[in-house]
């Protein structure tokens, strides 16, 4: 009695609602682009006004601009509502990283400043940090080997 | 007496008063003036959530025992329980109480465990006076079992929206007007969902499984109910339910409902299939149910709490979600 059930599970497949992919992409495609030209423009800003400015400054500017909005609008309770709304769109976006940082930060601190906040403020984007720091291992030892082999 | 499952209890065991509380968005549904008490805000004044849902707890028993004018030493034994982790809210609301206490966990089918328990306590004398209560809230269950509150996550089709509340009702073999005549103690039945935002699929086998035990153990057959309700199956989950009655040739027809469907505007304050929780049957009847059982709406109801009894470690080790059910027969006593 208690085996999966093959029939069930067709049934389930075929009878419950499923996600409007239409809908949702349509709505993540605008959030996220919309996220996407907030950082062009405030690059676009900081190359005005820092006029002698290099390019890498501006950017880095800019991410940090971004994540600093993006935590505040967490903490206010506004960035799970653009979330709600824009799903991928809001997630990928560095502003998506910081929420997902910035959020456990806040749900956890109740249990403390080391074993609340700290154990738990990695608890959404740890994926996001191991596959990001172990790929760019990756990454690097390949360009290390490439450019050894082709500058002899 | 024991029919398999069933019990049917020898004596009245009578409810003798109920009271609920609803948080905000539950007072903004349409059971929302059943509610005894509507929470202002989720957070009652406490600095967590977890504090604010057992400051929700206690109220809503010190609310039944200022309806029926009793004090905590007229109650034998409290069977109490909710979703956080090992029961803790329900353990700790019973600090602020001198009462033998039993805690219990069935997911959110626990309302329907207590009264079933209450009642079995009251009918083999062991007690005159008893009280079953569970509570629910959407942050904690929330944190406990999903992301962080302000983590900007997307919720899929399927999920359905935690109960903020408490309902608690007191049991006792004289006072009155609606008696618990008879329930099926359900088993754990899994049949292979592993998703865990499809908690209504999870758990309507479950359901069926304890509705026909029920049926077949009390020689009744649906027409015989004004009401059958299950618990928290949702809007998807209750069509479910019924299709899998309509296998074994039941229709269940208007006379059938989800406590988590009634208790939201499921699409007007987006809580995607309906209500869950361990509040969810527990609010529905002490506030809505009973009330229109005593005013005469409904004579004979059966309420199908159901339990989706996972764990966020068995979910992320791959195990399938076993559902139980529980179902609980109340009668006007005329």
């Amino acid at each position: 009695m208690n085996e999966p059930n093959k029939e069930y599970l067709e049934l389930v497949r075929r009878e419950m609602p499923r996600s409007k992919h239409l809908k949702t992409m349509f709505r993540a495609f605008w959030v996220g682009g919309a996220i996407c030209c907030l950082g062009q423009a405030i690059s676009d800003l900081y190359t005005l006004w820092l006029s002698d400015s290099d390019p890498d400054r501006i950017q880095t500017l800019t991410t940090l601009t971004l994540i600093a909005l993006s935590a505040i609008l967490t903490g206010f309770g506004v960035y799970d509502k653009i979330g709600a709304y824009g799903g991928a769109g809001s997630i990928v976006p560095i502003t998506g990283f910081a929420n997902s940082v910035v959020s456990p930060a806040i749900e956890h601190k109740r249990e403390g400043v080391i074993l609340g906040l700290c154990t738990n403020i990695f608890s959404v984007a740890g994926p996001v940090i191991v596959f990001g720091i172990s790929s760019s291992i990756v990454v690097g030892l390949i360009v290390l080997i490439f450019k050894g082999a082709f500058q002899g | 007496m024991r029919n398999g499952r069933t019990i049917r209890f020898r004596s009245p065991v009578l409810i003798e008063a109920t009271a609920a509380t609803g948080g905000v968005k539950e007072c903004e549904g349409p059971l929302g003036k059943y509610f005894d008490y509507c929470l202002k805000d989720d957070l009652l004044g406490q600095k967590s959530h977890e504090l604010a849902e057992i400051k929700m707890h206690i109220g809503t028993i010190k609310r039944l025992l200022n309806k029926t004018k009793l004090k905590i030493s007229d109650i034998d034994f409290c069977f109490a329980g909710d979703l956080m982790d090992e029961i803790e809210g329900a353990s700790l609301t019973m600090r602020d109480f001198d009462v033998g206490f039993f805690g219990l966990y069935n997911a959110c089918s626990t309302f329907a465990e207590a009264l079933i328990l209450g009642a079995t306590m009251l009918d083999a004398g062991h007690a005159s006076r008893v009280i079953c209560s569970t509570s629910s809230h959407f942050c904690t269950a929330e944190r406990q079992y999903r992301f962080p509150l302000e983590y900007g996550s997307q919720r899929p089709p399927l999920a359905q929206w935690t109960v903020t509340g408490s309902g608690a009702t007191m049991l006792n073999k004289r006072f009155g007007k609606v008696a618990v005549v008879s329930a099926t103690v359900g088993r754990v039945v899994d049949y292979g969902v592993t998703d865990t935002n499809d908690m209504g699929a999870a758990m309507a086998p479950a359901a069926r499984d304890t509705l026909l035990n029920h049926l077949a153990n009390t020689d009744s057959r649906p027409e015989d109910y004004d009401l059958i309700a299950t618990g928290d199956l949702g809007e998807a989950g209750s069509h479910l339910m019924r299709l899998l009655m309509r296998e074994e040739g039941i229709e269940l027809g208007e006379r059938y409902v989800d406590c988590g469907a009634l208790i939201f505007n499921r699409v007007a304050q987006d809580v995607g299939q309906g209500g869950s929780g361990a509040a969810c049957s527990a609010t529905v009847f002490n506030g809505y149910l009973h009330r229109k059982m005593t005013e005469g709406m409904y004579r004979r109801v059966l309420l199908i709490p159901t339990g989706a009894l996972l764990s966020k470690t068995s979910a992320l080790q791959g195990e399938s979600i076993p559902g139980i059910a529980h179902a609980v027969c109340f009668e006007r006593v005329e």
